[in-house]
């Protein structure tokens, strides 16, 4: 009985941690879809996502939802206009130019945090903040995670709803499966290109509030981005389900290792499977293989 | 100056196109091997360092410029063929033998990553070696009984027939002769077949294939070549900062290499040496002016990364050419002036080519 418990309790933190691995996998996969370019500088963009909710809420002592939404658009405004400004520049180049210029943009909100907000370890209070949920006496559950489990699923559906019945999810259907015909179809291609930047910077600001209670935003946190990867890898890399799946695998896998296996095995579990992932099955669960034709 | 005109392939293959370039690559080797005999030792230090990073910039050149295969991993190339040397040394074998050895294990570290992303281009193989980067910076952090740990592990002075190498002058010359090596091999692999298959595999994988490169070998073989070259940089480099610490071979090491290759300019060998010059003198500056900066600004301790950071965003989005790109167009201004014309050097329009069918 002791052990299932202990399972559970390992499978439900991992899947939140998942989680937020999931949202920022959805944020790659969102843009590389669309755009065919990989935000190195995604767990950045969710990193400054944190620091707006610190200020709205912390700061200014907004009330926790109000100040959430707010950073959530500013950060999608954010993404919106580093598309804009930035990236829309670069296309036509190869891809690996597109990923050093993420990863120099990386760089770049990095110090800039560090300017704006100093290098200590910021946090405010949620509804979720050390509370707990009983079920049936002896299952302990911590409401910050499944307030981020809620969060994800609750996202997801709107998401869901917004890219299938939305006019605007429909033409970044459009824009991602076929530029040239959505064009052709009166699609102003290259403004939706940046509204899906915005989407999946607010998607990263949202992950950034759902993980406040569980870790602290500093500086460092966009490290969690390169966790992601393995999650995005896993779903496929092109398939939008398949990166919040493969977010939740690599969260519990990495639970289970760090408390099953010996001390470090945690760290790298995530780069384990991405590289098992790219060895054994490159196109991952959900994606498929494609062949050019000449 | 007009280069002479062709009348045989064999013109086309050689190395020094004109007189003029062997008389000025030959007073180049003579200036910098001299150079230590004039300047003091900070300034001959910070060259052999530089040396060591235009080696290590030569090794992902030959992968990244040449073969379009990106490698955000190099960092734990650099770890393996510093710590190879290291508990070699300390095992008492030469230097001579050492060296060598740092990095032909390397080099099979190349091949076992070559092999199974062989399958991979572009995103996959950048985000596959970033995996392995991090996995050997990991073990090389809990591995304590081969590397000490968060102790660190000191690196022995090496002795080269009885001739002690140390200081800034033994590394300087150590790493200028290598340096002068592995150019010179560089420039002989893009000469011969397999260096026109890189770049083939580079300019269309599918095209390459169709005129009969095996993809899988080139590729495998470079892999290899390109760590090979950074193990031996990664040697040297135990030696310029004489004690190993296992945290210093991490992914900010790694970008910092793929910076030098950008910002360097892609696809020249000269690129390689300007951007290790750049990545090197950088910091240099910015410690020169960092007390004059006005509002505090050079107190900032983000302030050499987000500089990186701008810089490389800058170099991709106005110069892709990067330095060398730079310096190519001011040689052929010079060159033609008063000829010049403006189109000359524009960019050519480019479109977005998709990635995901190859």
């Amino acid at each position: 009985m002791e052990d299932v418990l202990r399972l559970l309790q390992l499978a439900i933190n991992g899947a939140a941690t998942g989680c937020i691995y999931g949202l920022i996998a959805f944020g790659f996969v969102l843009i590389y879809k669309a755009t065919e370019m990989v935000n190195f500088a995604q767990g950045e963009i969710m990193m400054l996502g944190g620091f707006a909710a610190y200020t709205f809420v912390g700061k200014f002592g907004m009330n926790y939802w109000v100040g959430s939404m707010l950073a959530v658009f500013v950060t999608a405004g954010f993404g919106y206009a580093l598309d804009a400004l930035v990236l829309r520049r670069v296309i036509g180049q190869p891809q690996f130019a597109v990923v050093m210029l993420t990863l120099g943009l990386a760089f770049i909100f990095r110090a800039g945090a560090g300017i704006a907000w100093g290098y200590d370890t910021v946090a405010f209070n949620t509804p979720f903040t050390n509370r707990v949920v009983k079920f049936g006496g002896d299952v302990v559950l911590g409401q910050d995670n499944i307030s981020i489990i809620t969060g994800t699923v609750l996202l997801c559906g709107v998401l869901y709803l917004f890219f299938s019945r939305t006019r605007l999810g429909i033409a970044m259907q459009a824009s991602s499966q076929n530029q040239l015909a959505a064009y052709y179809m009166g699609i102003p291609v290259r403004r939706v290109f940046s509204l899906i930047w915005a989407i999946s910077a607010g998607v990263a600001a949202v992950a950034a509030i759902l993980l406040v209670p569980v870790q602290m935003v500093d500086v460092n946190s966009g490290i969690i981005g390169f966790k992601a990867f393995a999650a995005a890898v896993l779903g496929g890399f092109g398939s939008i389900p398949g990166a919040l799946v493969g977010g939740v695998v690599v969260g519990i896998v990495e639970q289970m290792a760090g408390y099953y296996l010996p001390t470090g095995f945690q760290e790298v579990t995530s780069n384990i499977v991405l590289l098992a992932v790219l060895i054994l099955r490159p196109q991952g669960l959900f994606g498929q293989v494609i062949r050019k034709r000449v | 100056m007009i280069a002479p005109f062709k009348t045989r392939y064999e013109q086309d293959l050689v190395l020094a196109k004109t007189p003029a370039t062997k008389i000025a690559y030959g007073l180049l080797l003579l200036v910098m091997a001299g150079i230590p005999l004039v300047l003091g030792e900070f300034y001959v230090g910070e060259l052999g360092g530089l040396f060591i990073f235009a080696i290590a910039g030569v090794g992902l050149m030959l992968l990244t410029g040449y073969t379009g295969l990106v490698s955000l991993g190099n960092a734990a190339f650099l770890g393996i063929g510093a710590y190879t040397n290291a508990i070699l040394l300390a095992h008492g074998v030469p230097f001579l033998v050492s060296l060598p050895c740092a990095g032909l294990l390397t080099a099979f570290f190349g091949v076992a990553i070559g092999i199974p992303t062989l399958r991979m281009s572009g995103l996959y193989l950048a985000i596959a070696t970033l995996a392995f980067g991090s996995i050997i910076g990991t073990v090389l952090q809990k591995w304590d009984g081969l590397t000490g740990g968060f102790d660190g592990f000191a690196v022995q002075t090496p002795t080269i027939l009885g001739l002690k190498v140390e200081g800034a002058t033994g590394i300087y010359y150590a790493a200028f002769i290598v340096l002068v090596l592995v150019i010179w091999v560089a420039l002989n692999i893009l000469r011969s077949p397999l260096g026109r298959a890189m770049v083939a595999i580079r300019d269309s994988e599918i095209s390459a294939q169709s005129m009969g490169i095996n993809l899988a070998v080139t590729k495998v073989i470079v892999f290899g070549i390109s760590a090979g070259i950074t193990g031996l940089a990664g040697g040297l480099y135990a030696h310029y900062v004489r004690f190993l610490a296992p945290d210093s071979f991490d992914i900010l090491l790694s970008i910092q290499l793929v910076t030098i290759v950008f910002i360097g300019g892609l696809g020249s060998i000269h690129g390689a040496i300007f951007g290790a010059a750049f990545m090197r003198l950088l910091p240099q500056a910015i410690a020169m002016v960092r007390d004059d900066l006005p509002f505090g600004l050079g107190r900032l301790p983000g302030l050499e990364p987000s500089l990186f950071g701008l810089i490389l965003v800058l170099v991709i989005m106005f110069e892709p050419g990067g330095i060398n790109g730079r310096w190519v167009k001011l040689k052929r201004y010079c060159k033609s002036y008063p000829l010049h014309r403006k189109p000359a050097a524009r960019r050519q329009k480019s479109y977005a080519k998709s990635e995901r069918l190859r």
